[in-house]
């Protein structure tokens, strides 16, 4: 029982990228775009914030802090592709989140071969320092991402005319709202979460950045989201789930009884549980009825 | 029979743009024109010289060397080498976009497939001829239940493909190493050496290709090639998976099963990538590997089968010129350009591809004006 | 008798306060087509002003242009006798314009008071949504306007009459002074019709005034002081409903004299081809869209489905054609059990069905003609060759026949996609498809949803046709005046059970109404064994 005590604070690190990163993504398709793009975009958060780190390690103890923000500045950047392709062109959502992935992967190897010679970031000394208890700030700021995000999309004007967009655009256009703008800041949200999620997991989780870092924690940040229901309380409690699950593959080795096991077991654990779940609780119904739609204005 | 009254020529000059924007081989063209264009700059942007890239580019295509004005048909070979496997990620996701499926799953099937390939090629009995063809066989009808099973989730429970896939992805990979690490004498990361009948032929291409490791996988490649043409454009069953691809709702209500078409779908599409991943594992390799990574064909199949707009003959030429991509590599390496480079262009191929829908948007629009107008001309008549 | 017209003029009779709007010589053009052709309407303060026109024949796009959805090519526009340029919604709002759109634009898992609010929420202190205020706000409302509404419903979950009267309120909310109403009556029952028609009484009374578009005759001679016709985008003249009969204002709207009368012999009955006992079919939300339903339709006869959309007419065609899984009852053909049978294996049995949605269920758009054609025969000979391949000049060929024998325009034969076809053509040619497999029983819904009067001529002359062969036609149609004149008994449907069955020849409408509105049974005729 005291060994589970003992594995808050890694499942809480780990639970951190992937909340921050759902958080992103449930915005984005509450307002009906569907953003599969988080896993590059939180691989560009992590080279970024790596790199920015490495950088400014030696001349300032801010620079983990400086490094997450310039993290969640690359997202928002990058996501802005997706969101003029989505929005604007009417491109496939889901094309177009592919190919941010795609490039990510290459752009971010890309730039390590030019910046550090080589196809990873340069280890840092030190990432982020975990607080009292053990526990990274991650987990404070993926909580404040919580509750914002929850206040801003049932309590705030702006949060209640995005879900109108989600669910039937037409219907906002005609209350004059304008749905192309609430789409595109959308997106950059999710973007800016997604790469502030990847820099989380870089700084607490590992000491560089490398082509499998992130490893799919974008993807089943996704489908937190959906397994959530769409909500900012279920999409919380189904990250705390997942991200358990991958704390479990690592620290599995360390419980007795599972040490015979094969190591892949750990590691396919977290994939396998998104998928059951998935299977088990398919929930379509509870999607943003316009989510991935392209939105065309059109008369009566 | 036709309804427009504009004169001749200004029909045929809208037709011909019509033609050019419907067409969607001259878009593709253009995507990948501006990919090259955008991969230039960046080049450019970092220091480098795109010339680099570009000499990569040709020497990996004719096997000629500009700088020291050699000529090794090995690269020829190696081009077409990478390119097999590619033209067969391509088809596999291809196939399934036919049906209206999205299958990024491809690396999941292509390692299954691998993985079966490897095992058949140990366990079975050396029989020339028949030991590697077996091995193929298994590889196809392994990675096609893997991707079945996507296609049966898709149907009964209404589980995004998306998302699917992705997960199967990082599953073969850690099934695919469990079960080869299982074998006697395999080490954590490869297996005992195949028998020679178990490798895909080759030899009597050496002399063609100064002893690359192109082989016959070729010839299979196009057969395959052929098979997609043939089953998708001239079969009864292409025809219910084009319908249920192309409107899902009309194609039940004419009474085409729209789960068995997914399911069927989705297994083909998955055994195009099994068969690549055993072109590879006994083409390539002498030996199973226990995989430490991902060989990416299944993702890289992604941008071949946009470019290639899920046509036989696109996906066939689209695989080529992505494997000239991929297997310039190392050339572009040893000029100063960072490998990455290629996969950026991929990428942003992809995306300008996923723009395709705004043109289409411009056709659709431009076919229901035309409609109108025959409406409004000829409303009387029209009945 | 004839009909007094104003004439065009667009010169602006600049006394402000008579015209509440006014349009002067408004052109709207898109590519290939001239929605607007030099339009001229002015509309009284407090009057309820209709506009007629068949569809396709710019009404809708002229009100777009007034609500701010278009700009006009050419024209102008006066609010109050002040010259007004609207650029979006938002100006028009400004204006006092507000529209209620025949396709509701609600949220559907909002309530009624948010998807009113929505867009000028009213804030609290610290700039949240005020949503209790929200609620007393539109209480306030609906009291003053007589529209009855529950502000806490979810819009899911109330019906069509109440989504129509949020809606209404929608705009009222934004004190809205010019109400237009886009074909309002398509969804209602006739007692909601009575609703509404007070309801816009009641508005005028208020001091609104009413826009309403329609191609509903009756309903401009009883809620409309004048009325704008409109054919294929020109004006034809703005008349004095009071003076102006129904067969003149159609005559104006369609160009010529229109025979609504459809003539048809007396049935010649045959033996049960469809019969269905105590069926029970659960919708897409679980809840149970067909209740104890029992019907049946002989061959020879058209027995039409009377209802308002929603009430199990989908589920029910989607029970008979094998779309939808069956709970409870029976389903047979010629006495054959098929219940439990695939579309396939029906359409084999004899049931052809001409869907209720063309471009989403019949057609498959970027599909050729002749493979559209195909769609039902493909899996067999002569289309199918060695049990795996198609033959595609047979395809083609059957196309051609189909084409010729049901005079389908299409600009390059069989070879033309269906996008590309006009939506006659494309509704021509799904019934070709289902007759040619000479089917027992033709299901039809919705025939002529859309179409323009030529194209409604034709293919109800085609469905008697039918009828008059000896087919069995299970119509279903949620334009009552349809059912009325094709069918020869008619089934009232409310809430999914059959309220009851009459004979159409002399039958009352209102009765037929009261049952649709589940407010009357009528007998059940036709059904026992040797009557009819």
């Amino acid at each position: 029982m005291f060994r589970l005590l003992d594995m808050v604070p890694s499942i809480l690190m780990m639970v951190a990228p992937i909340l921050i990163a759902a958080m992103g993504g449930l915005v984005s398709e509450r307002s009906g775009i569907v953003n599969i793009a988080l896993e590059g975009l939180m691989g560009i958060g992590a080279f970024t914030a790596a790199t920015v780190h490495t950088i400014l390690e030696p001349s300032t103890s801010m620079s983990v802090w400086i490094a997450l923000g310039s993290a969640a500045l690359a997202g928002l950047l990058i996501s802005s592709i997706h969101a003029f392709a989505s929005v604007n062109l009417n491109a496939d959502q889901v094309i177009s989140g592919t190919g941010i992935n795609l490039l990510a992967t290459g752009g971010t190897v890309f730039l390590s071969q030019i910046i550090f010679h080589q196809e990873r970031t340069e280890p840092f000394m030190l990432g982020m320092m975990p607080g009292p208890g053990g526990i990274y700030p991650t987990a404070y700021i993926a909580l404040a991402v919580l509750v914002l995000i929850w206040y801003l999309l049932y309590r705030r004007p702006w949060g209640f005319r995005l879900r109108a967009c989600g669910e039937h655009p037409q219907a906002a256009a005609s209350a004059g709202i304008d749905v192309r703008r609430t789409r595109w800041i959308a997106v950059l949200i999710s973007g800016a979460l997604a790469g502030l999620a990847g820099a989380c997991l870089v700084v607490t989780e590992t000491i560089q950045y490398t082509m499998y870092t992130i490893n799919g924690a974008g993807f089943i940040a996704l489908a937190a989201v959906s397994f959530g229901r769409w909500t900012p309380k279920g999409v919380g409690g189904a990250s705390l789930l997942f991200g358990s699950a991958v704390a479990l593959s690592i620290y599995m080795v360390n419980i007795n009884v599972l040490r015979d096991l094969p190591p892949e077991f750990f590691s396919v654990l977290p994939y396998v549980i998104t998928l059951v779940t998935l299977v088990v609780f398919s929930g379509k119904d509870y999607a943003p009825a316009a989510a991935g739609q392209p939105y065309e204005k059109s008369g009566s | 029979m036709s309804e427009t009254r504009l004169p001749s020529s200004k029909r045929s000059g809208r037709a011909a743009l019509d033609a050019f924007i419907g067409s969607n081989g001259a878009l593709s063209v253009l995507v990948v024109i501006l990919g090259f264009v955008c991969g230039t700059l960046i080049v450019l942007s970092v220091g480098r010289k795109p010339s680099g890239m570009y000499l990569a580019l040709l020497q990996t295509l004719t096997g000629y060397n500009a700088t020291s004005a050699v000529w090794n048909s090995r690269y020829v070979g190696e081009w077409l080498t990478a390119s097999m496997p590619l033209i067969l990620t391509g088809m596999s996701m291809g196939f399934a976009a036919r049906t209206g499926l999205f299958n990024i799953g491809a690396e999941g099937q292509y390692i299954i497939g691998l993985t079966a390939a490897q095992f058949v090629a140990l366990y079975f009995p050396a029989i020339p001829g028949l030991h590697w063809s077996l091995a193929l066989a298994a590889a196809a009808l392994a990675a096609a239940f893997w991707g079945g099973l996507v296609g049966w989730l898709r149907a009964r429970f209404a589980v995004s493909e998306v998302v699917a896939t992705i997960m199967l992805n990082y599953i073969a990979f850690f099934l695919s190493r469990y079960l080869t690490r299982l074998i006697p004498d395999a080490n954590t990361y490869r297996t005992p050496s195949f028998p020679e009948t178990a490798l895909i032929p080759r030899s009597f291409l050496d002399p063609l290709t100064n002893h690359s490791r192109l082989s016959v996988g070729i010839f299979i490649v196009l057969f395959c090639v052929l098979l997609y043409w043939l089953i998708l454009e001239r079969t009864k069953l292409g025809f219910e998976l084009r319908a249920t691809g192309l409107n899902r709702n009309a194609a039940s209500y004419a009474g085409i099963s729209v789960d068995r078409s997914l399911t069927i779908s989705m297994a083909i599409s998955g055994a195009f990538a099994g068969i690549a991943g055993a072109i590879v594992a006994l083409g390539s390799f002498n030996y199973g590997r226990v995989l430490g990574g991902y060989d990416n064909y299944g993702f890289n199949g992604i941008a071949v089968a946009l470019v290639g707009n899920s046509r036989a003959g696109g996906t066939l030429v689209s695989g080529l010129l992505f494997g000239m991509l991929a297997s310039a590599q190392p050339l572009m390496q040893s000029r100063q350009i960072p490998k990455e480079i290629t996969w950026i262009i991929s990428g942003l191929v992809v995306i300008f591809v996923s723009l395709r829908a705004g043109f289409r948007m411009l056709i659709e629009w431009r076919a229901k004006v035309a409609a109108a107008r025959g409406q409004t001309d000829s409303e009387a008549r029209d009945v | 008798m004839a009909a007094t017209t104003d004439k065009q003029d667009t010169r602006s009779v600049s006394d402000g306060s008579e015209w509440a709007v006014e349009m002067l010589g408004i052109r709207k053009v898109f590519p290939g087509i001239v929605a607007n052709d030099d339009v001229t309407l002015r509309v009284r303060r407090r009057e309820i002003h209709a506009i007629l026109g068949e569809n396709g024949a710019g009404k809708s796009t002229l009100m777009s242009v007034l609500f701010g959805l278009y700009a006009p090519d050419a024209g102008k526009i006066l609010v109050d006798g002040k010259e007004a340029r609207i650029r979006g919604p938002n100006d028009a709002r400004a204006l006092g314009i507000g529209m209620v759109h025949q396709h509701f634009k609600l949220v559907r898992p909002y309530t009624v008071s948010e998807n009113i609010i929505l867009g000028m929420e009213p804030r609290n202190f610290l700039g949240e949504v005020d949503f209790r205020g929200a609620e007393r706000r539109i209480a306030e409302l609906s009291d003053r306007y007589g529209l009855a509404v529950d502000p806490k419903a979810k819009v899911e979950s109330i019906g069509v009459g109440m989504q129509q009267r949020a809606e209404i309120l929608k705009i009222l909310y934004r004190d809205a002074d010019v109400l237009i109403f886009d074909e309002p009556t398509a969804v209602l029952t006739p007692q909601e019709i009575d609703e509404l028609m007070a309801i816009l009484k009641r508005l005028q009374a208020e001091g609104k005034t009413v826009i309403l578009i329609t191609h509903k005759l009756r309903e401009i001679k009883e809620a409309a002081e004048r009325c704008t016709v409109l054919r294929r985008g020109r004006l034809v003249g703005t008349v004095d409903v009071a003076s102006t009969d129904e067969s003149a204002l159609a005559e104006m709207m369609v160009g010529r004299a229109v025979d609504f009368n459809i003539r048809k012999k007396s049935p010649t009955l045959g033996d049960v081809v469809l019969s269905i006992r105590d069926l029970d079919v659960r919708g897409s939300r679980g809840q149970l869209s067909v209740k104890g339903l029992s019907l049946d339709v002989r061959s020879g006869e058209i027995l039409g489905i009377a209802g308002v959309d929603g009430n199990g007419q989908t589920e029910l065609i989607e029970a008979v054609t094998g779309l939808r899984r069956v709970e409870k009852g029976s389903i047979s053909m010629d006495g054959r059990d098929i219940t439990r049978v695939s579309t396939r294996e029906r359409a084999g049995a004899g049931i052809g069905h001409v869907p209720e949605d063309r471009q989403r269920h019949g057609l498959v758009l970027d599909f050729r003609l002749d493979e559209n054609l195909a769609l039902r025969t493909y899996d067999r000979p002569p289309l199918l060759r060695r049990r795996f391949f198609l033959d595609f000049e047979a395809m083609a060929e059957r196309a051609r026949s189909l084409i010729a024998e049901y005079d389908i325009r299409a600009a390059k034969g069989p070879a033309t996609k269906a996008r590309s076809m006009s939506g006659g053509n494309q509704q021509k040619a799904i019934i070709a498809r289902e007759i040619d497999i000479s089917p027992r029983l033709l299901v039809i819904a919705q025939p002529t949803r859309g179409l323009d009067v030529g194209a409604i001529e034709n293919i109800h002359k085609r469905i008697i046709a039918e009828r008059d062969k000896g087919r069995a036609v299970l119509l279903v149609s949620y334009e009552l005046d349809e059912v009325l004149a094709l069918c020869d008994r008619i089934a009232a449907i409310s809430k999914g059970e059959i309220v009851g069955i009459v004979e159409a020849k002399g039958v009352d409408e209102r009765l037929i109404g009261a049952m649709m509105a589940g407010k009357a049974r009528g007998a059940e005729m036709g059904m026992r064994k040797g009557a009819g």
